[in-house]
């Protein structure tokens, strides 16, 4: 991925001494802390790394057309998969009278829900970047958008396929053997070069926001076989099948309410399965006559899978705090709780602005009586503290 | 000139006065109302940009950069489209809103890290914009249709002969009892809004100033202050380059705009 990074600087260079494009972006120093000393020898307790998201934007006619370049590159001191770089975006985007095309590496977030994103399948998640999978990886495509009264249609060709990312020997938290993302085998003939298609519709009426998806492509979600590496250490090997997936989601938007939902139908090696996330978030907006807002929410997680699946017969609850001060301070609570036995995932999440221009993050996870059938229980000493400190300009 | 006639003269002239003693003062407020409503309509598109100045109690100021895109809806709220700037950590971020009279508004909102589009309450109608003093309603379209009006007297503030009109939210989730607006007599602009808390006790005051005319008929004011009384913070709002007439459609206000925005 740095080459590509490299090119394109290269290529971007004269456009933009000549051009009014904008710079923007990011610098983020962050510190990681385990509880526990990890289960495999070769981790650490502490991890420091530090990570550039710039951003070049520029715009014609009035915004009728516009291209974005947004590089990442982050650097661990101690695990060498997570010192990793991306083209998160490199888009050019034209705007027609009831039509927009979209061409390049993007990212697309589809859904609805807070606690996992089932309906969201065009991007890679970056495992790499936070064991939570909001981070996503760019994906090349060309993208349609038709307007009109009856919704937004957006149709996607996506060419090219990227790899999901894995810790190495010396990350946390990761599988008891490591993976091996260079053997990886497909199920395609055409493998990572298999171009996939998507479409969804997605509307806006009253108080309900709807969205209906269909995706046919390799699926992003690995099967992992253990096998050997080419020096014959024993080793994960990911095997990308390819799936159809139809998928639906929906908010109401009342008051103070929201009510949400987002269910799939996914075929994929022979199987179909079903899943769904289902719940409401509810507000108090100005507690006790101050600005702060405080959220409620709960989401149920089902998956016909059972164990094959992380989440299967869960429940979410959690809360959102908005402190709506100058310094945008929030605060994001919840645990995810394993119906059928003991498991319990707790997780914080806050942030708060300092001065203009720097950002504090805060996060924690900790698991806690994970069964030994889940498949987070490799994860079950991995409870960690994360602090960052932003400074965006 | 017989006596007589001259009598009949002075009372058929003075008819019309007669006829506005008449009037309640809820009709007059609302009469009020609608003049200005009718002297601000027709603008059909605007744009402009923002920059907000939030000063807490001890004067430490921090900035905001905001550009805004409205599009006047003819029988009903207008829709709006916000874009920030700055601070640089919610560089990119934009809300998009479909102001209604009669039911609650649509709201959206872009988080560029995430290039997500979350549909959003609109119940925060009472909580802070950008953490500033001004509140999502105090800056979202003004509808004759949200409030019920009654005018209390006639007042001269800063040398300009002003209407004083107090209106009451018909909406849900207001924050406010009651706002009373000292509205110029002559051109039809607010002046000054004292807005009281729901306790009935004054909680805000709002000052516009430098008003500018646009395409010879729409005021605006230059600078906006926002002072609260209860926690002694203040905001200012420095409004420029503000564009009328332009070419912009409902497509500049859907939910593809939102995400274009960059």
């Amino acid at each position: 991925m740095f080459r590509p990074i490299l090119i394109s600087l290269l290529l971007l260079f004269p456009l933009t001494a000549l051009s009014d494009g904008r710079w923007s972006g990011n610098v983020e120093t962050q510190f990681r802390y385990f509880q526990h000393p990890g289960l495999y020898a070769e981790q650490q307790q502490s991890y420091a790394s530090i990570a550039v998201e710039p951003q070049y934007t520029q715009q014609w006619d009035n915004g009728k057309y516009s291209f974005g370049f947004t590089p990442f590159v982050r650097y661990d001191r101690h695990d060498e998969e997570r010192s990793h770089a991306d083209v998160r975006e490199l888009t050019w985007l034209g705007v027609y009278a009831d039509w927009e095309l979209r061409v390049g590496i993007r990212k697309v977030f589809w859904g609805v829900t807070e606690s996992q994103h089932l309906v969201d399948v065009i991007n890679q998640t970056d495992f790499l970047e936070n064991p939570d999978g909001e981070d996503k990886l760019g994906q090349p495509m060309i993208n349609a958008s038709f307007v009109s009264d009856l919704g937004i249609v957006d149709v996607y060709v996506l060419t090219g396929f990227r790899q999901r990312t894995f810790a190495a020997k010396d990350g946390r938290p990761r599988t008891p053997v490591v993976v091996d993302t260079s053997g990886s085998t497909y199920e395609s003939s055409q493998e990572d070069r298999h171009v996939d298609y998507a479409v969804r519709w997605h509307h806006s009426v009253d108080v309900w926001d709807i969205g209906l998806s269909q995706f046919y492509g390799t699926n992003r979600e690995p099967t992992l076989t253990p096998g050997l590496n080419p020096q014959g250490e024993p080793v994960l090997i990911p095997h990308y099948a390819l799936m159809s997936q139809t998928g639906m989601d929906v908010q109401a938007t009342m008051d103070n309410w929201l009510l949400k939902l987002e269910w799939i139908s996914r075929d994929s090696t022979n199987r179909r399965h079903t899943a769904l996330t289902g719940g409401f978030e509810y507000t108090f907006v100005g507690i006790l006559e101050s600005a702060v807002d405080v959220g409620v929410i709960s989401e149920y997680l089902f998956d016909d899978r059972g164990d094959a699946a992380v989440f299967n017969n869960h429940l979410m609850v959690g809360s959102r705090i908005a402190f709506n001060d100058a310094q945008s301070t929030d605060l994001l609570a919840g645990v995810i709780l394993d119906l059928d036995n003991k498991g319990r995932m707790f997780s914080l999440e806050g942030s708060r602005r300092l001065g203009d221009s720097w950002k504090l993050n805060l996060e924690a996870r900790v698991f806690s009586g994970l069964d030994v059938r889940s498949l987070l229980y490799p994860w079950r000493d991995d409870d960690f503290l994360q602090l960052s400190l932003g400074w965006f300009f | 000139m017989n006596k007589r006639i001259l009598a009949l003269t002075l009372w058929f002239a003075a008819l019309p006065l007669l006829n506005a003693q008449a009037q309640t003062a809820e009709e007059k407020g609302l009469q009020i109302a609608q003049e200005a409503d009718v002297r601000d309509t027709g603008w059909k598109s605007q744009s402009s940009t923002m920059k907000m100045i939030l000063r807490n109690a001890e004067g430490r100021e921090s900035t905001r950069a905001i550009r805004s895109k409205t599009l006047e809806v003819s029988g009903d709220g207008d829709k709006a489209l916000s874009i920030f700037d700055t601070p640089p950590d919610v560089k990119g971020t934009a809300f998009l809103s479909y102001t209604h009279v009669q039911k609650a508004d649509e709201q959206w909102l872009y988080l560029p890290a995430l290039k997500r589009v979350k549909r959003i309450s609109s119940n925060n109608k009472s909580g802070p914009f950008m953490g500033s003093e001004f509140a999502y309603e105090d800056i979202s379209s003004q509808e004759v249709g949200k409030y019920t009006y009654k005018w209390l007297r006639d007042e001269k503030i800063e040398n300009r002969d002003c209407f004083v009109v107090e209106r009451v939210p018909t909406y849900k989730h207001s924050g406010y009892t009651r706002l009373i607006t000292w509205m110029d007599k002559q051109t039809y602009r607010p002046l000054k809004i004292d807005f009281y808390d729901r306790k009935n006790e004054l909680m805000k005051t709002l000052t516009q100033h430098e008003f500018k005319q646009y395409l010879d008929k729409y005021w605006r004011p230059s600078r906006m202050e926002m002072k609260n009384h209860v926690t002694n913070k203040s905001t200012t709002l420095l409004w420029e380059n503000f564009q009328f007439g332009i070419n912009l459609s409902d497509k500049d206000f859907d939910r593809n705009a939102l995400k274009r925005i960059r």
